[in-house]
């Protein structure tokens, strides 16, 4: 089986940051797994994108060109990533930022005002990871003790509360309601 | 008193160098001060493109040829990897003046614990006469043929006071070889250069004015004459740069 | 760290690999995409003695990796296409010096300034025209972030074997991605190089690297002696990999980022019942000829795949001695090939050739 995989917003959102954390919870397990930003000019403050694959099989093309699930954490993501997504596919949308009407209905989004939970929360800069838990509880293509294991492992051990707040913000996705 | 006899680091086999020309006399100078310091088999020279490209055949240390202007380049990577060892560069106006600036300039900003030996001798000599960065203004040449016009060609390079201004210089000195007294004077030049890398002070440059009889079409004589009256007047010898003086 | 499989960027694992194949020096110049390489060294080269040094330009940065070169240590440079055009000139004195050394090219779309997206128009300039004068250079052409640290190791090794200088031909697309990689146990395969200048020590004749010779017959003799060695290199080192070829009808060929894409477009095929099948050249020069020869009797078509205007379909045409249709298909600029193009490409080639 293979996911591939979309996030997508700001630069500075921690786009990158959250597609490193998925591919290492792919390599935690032992599946093949690759990371591909998009880099250049754009970087530097503007859009800001990355693909990622998790494959039990070794990955041909890094580039992601329809994802299965995608991460929206803005407006300009939302409109030019959402038509692209499979058919049957998941994207799990920053419904702080992104104000757009659902415009597929043969794939499963979910919004999450993952913005404005992470603010209410003390967690500044975690709504990509409150984005994450919620594509875990909803997809299952990763589990929570290798999204633990991943966070642990790119989270310098001196940085104790940053683990500590990626933590709280999988939870607080995994556990949101709509 | 010392009997006069080649220097070891000089290789015995006859220089191409046209009559007159004054390559020979520095490296001789070299050469003896390499043999004085006794640091022939801890050296490693780089020669450039231009007359003293084959200069690899006459240095009895170990040798590597450049491509043009790239000296400053190559012995930078030869002093990184080998540190303990002494480098030096041999280059012409047009190699390290004009095609090698860059190279040059880095080198002495990076104060590059190496010594250059430039030899200045307004003109292109290999390629048979054409203008250099170092030309002087109203210099007749094969590329200049109305005379140097700074309207048109620019002004001179003045190497050793543009690299002055720059921190990572430790020595520049300007000197000639058209007398005894300059040789000598030369000789301790190019020692004090050694010297400063020697005691890992950085950068150390050392230009000599020199003769090129063939193509400024002068006798030898006249040539040295040029060098005296022209030259030297353009290009005042001098220390530049010496951070051992301003230390003390 | 031995033996981890760690997730890391194509360009810092190459920077890892060549620090563990014992690249004391590393000169560079910063240049999208390949910046990493010499962010990476400039942290890890003072902490195990090596020598990081940014270059005033990519010029200098090739000349100073000559001169590390001359002393006889493994010194490496990297850059993106622009910058292997200016390195061209040290790498034709390096060739001619019989001087062993790395250069990478992470390679970017062109001509001109280009672009900074992954592209691989550099085939001529690696595998034909490195410079001036009578010379190739080893061309490796990893198409994973593992090979990007394995292929640096052995270009090391090849370089100092044969005395002539290796390229790593990589892209946009290896550099700046991340995948798993686990770093090879190294061997020292350094041998004594009593040809580097070292300083005699008052022990030797000088030696001198150089690469002027001022009669033509010693330069013709020394250009005929190079050629021999490139002859025992030419027997000896052709790496490629084959992949569903034994009875494929279509064959296509790619390297590097390409082989990757086009592996998924060949298993896609097969799944339609086309016989796809894949050569994958790892070494461009020496061009692995065989792979091809192998296949001729059987194939009935070839595909070649890259990120550029077709410069490898002239060695596929000459190591099948044209005797199979030799079709193309690019993206260039930056612009990278889908898989579902590629397998386009395969199902039109079978619809018009296999009958």
């Amino acid at each position: 089986m293979t996911s591939e995989i979309q996030l997508a917003g700001f630069g500075g959102q921690g786009i990158l940051f959250a597609g490193k954390v998925l591919a290492y919870c792919g390599m935690l397990a032992d599946r093949e797994v690759s990371w591909l930003p998009c880099y250049g000019p754009e970087m530097r403050g503007g859009t800001c994108n990355c693909s990622v694959c998790l494959s039990d099989d070794p990955i041909g093309s890094p580039v992601v060109n329809e994802p299965d699930l995608l991460i929206a954490m803005n407006e300009p993501s939302y409109t030019k990533f959402i038509t692209a997504v499979k058919a049957g596919g998941y994207a799990f949308v920053d419904s702080t930022l992104v104000d757009s009407a659902d415009v597929r209905s043969d794939i499963h989004e979910f919004r999450v005002p993952a913005t404005r939970l992470a603010d209410e929360n003390d967690l500044k800069g975690g709504a990509n990871i409150i984005l994450i838990g919620k594509l875990i509880k909803e997809t299952g293509v990763i589990s929570m003790d290798d999204i633990e294991a991943a966070i642990r492992k790119i989270v310098p051990a001196k940085k104790a509360q940053l683990i500590e707040n990626n933590l709280r913000a999988i939870r607080l996705g995994f556990d949101y309601a709509e | 008193m010392a009997i006069y006899q080649k220097p070891h680091a000089l290789e015995d086999i006859s220089m191409h160098f046209c009559p007159g020309c004054t390559h020979g006399i520095v490296h001789r100078l070299v050469c003896e001060v390499i043999d004085e310091m006794g640091i022939e088999g801890d050296t490693i020279g780089i020669c450039p493109v231009g007359c003293s490209v084959v200069s690899y055949d006459y240095f009895a240390c170990d040798m590597i040829e450049a491509a043009h202007g790239r000296a400053p380049a190559v012995a930078t990577g030869v002093k990184r990897s080998r540190p303990d060892k002494f480098v030096f560069t041999y280059q012409g106006d047009g190699d390290l003046a004009a095609i090698g600036t860059c190279e040059t300039v880095h080198a002495a900003t990076r104060g590059e614990n190496i010594t250059i030996i430039f030899i200045n001798n307004t003109i292109y000599g290999m390629t048979g006469g054409q203008m250099a960065p170092t030309t002087l203004p109203g210099q007749v040449t094969q590329t200049t043929p109305f005379g140097r016009d700074p309207k048109v060609a620019g002004y001179p390079v003045m190497v050793c006071e543009m690299l002055s201004q720059l921190t990572g210089t430790a020595y520049a000195e300007r000197v000639s070889v058209d007398s005894p007294a300059h040789i000598n004077a030369a000789k301790k030049a190019i020692r004090k250069g050694f010297e400063v890398q020697k005691n890992k002070q950085g950068f150390s440059i050392i230009e000599v004015l020199s003769t090129c009889p063939t193509n400024w079409g002068m006798t030898p004589e006249e040539s040295m004459e040029r060098v005296r009256t022209e030259m030297i007047p353009y290009y005042p010898l001098g220390v530049y740069k010496d951070i051992t003086a301003e230390n003390k | 760290m031995a033996n981890e499989r760690m997730l890391m960027k194509g360009n810092e694992a190459l920077a890892e690999a060549a620090v563990r194949a014992g690249c004391k020096c590393y000169f560079g110049y910063p240049i999208t995409p390949q910046t990493e390489i010499a962010a990476y060294m400039s942290k890890r080269m003072p902490k195990c003695g090596g020598v990081f040094l940014q270059a005033e330009s990519e010029i200098a940065a090739i000349n100073m990796v000559y001169g590390a070169a001359a002393t006889g240590v493994r010194a490496m440079t990297s850059s993106s296409s622009p910058g292997i055009s200016l390195k061209s000139e040290g790498i034709s004195y390096a060739a001619g010096c019989d001087l062993p050394c790395v250069v990478v090219n992470v390679q970017r779309g062109g001509p001109g300034l280009g672009g900074i997206q992954p592209a691989q128009s550099d085939y001529y300039l690696a595998t034909k025209a490195g410079g001036h004068g009578d010379f190739s250079v080893l061309v490796y052409a990893p198409s994973s972030v593992q090979e990007m640290a394995d292929y640096v190791v052995k270009a090391f090794d090849m370089a100092d074997k044969y005395r002539m200088p290796a390229m790593i031909l990589s892209d946009g697309l290896l550099g700046q991605m991340m995948e798993p990689v686990v770093f090879p146990e190294i061997q020292d395969n350094e041998s004594p190089k009593e040809w580097a200048c070292t300083g005699h020590g008052n022990k030797r004749r000088h030696n001198i690297i150089n690469s002027l010779y001022l009669k033509p017959e010693e330069l013709e003799q020394s250009n005929i002696e190079r050629y021999k060695k490139y002859d025992i290199v030419k027997a000896e080192l052709p790496e490629a990999e084959n992949y569903l070829t034994e009875d494929a009808d279509i064959i296509v060929t790619a390297y590097g980022a390409s082989a990757r894409i086009a592996r998924s477009a060949v298993n896609a095929a097969r799944a339609e019942g086309i016989k796809a099948g894949l050569i994958r050249p790892i070494t461009l020069w020496p061009f692995p000829e065989k792979a091809y020869a192998d296949t001729v009797e059987t194939a009935k078509a070839y595909l070649v795949v890259e990120l550029s205007m077709g410069q490898m379909t002239d060695d596929v045409r000459l190591a099948t001695s044209c005797r199979r249709p030799v079709r193309f298909f690019g993206r260039t600029g930056g612009v990278i090939h889908t898989p579902a193009e590629i397998l386009a490409q395969i199902k039109q080639i079978a619809k018009e050739e296999l009958k």
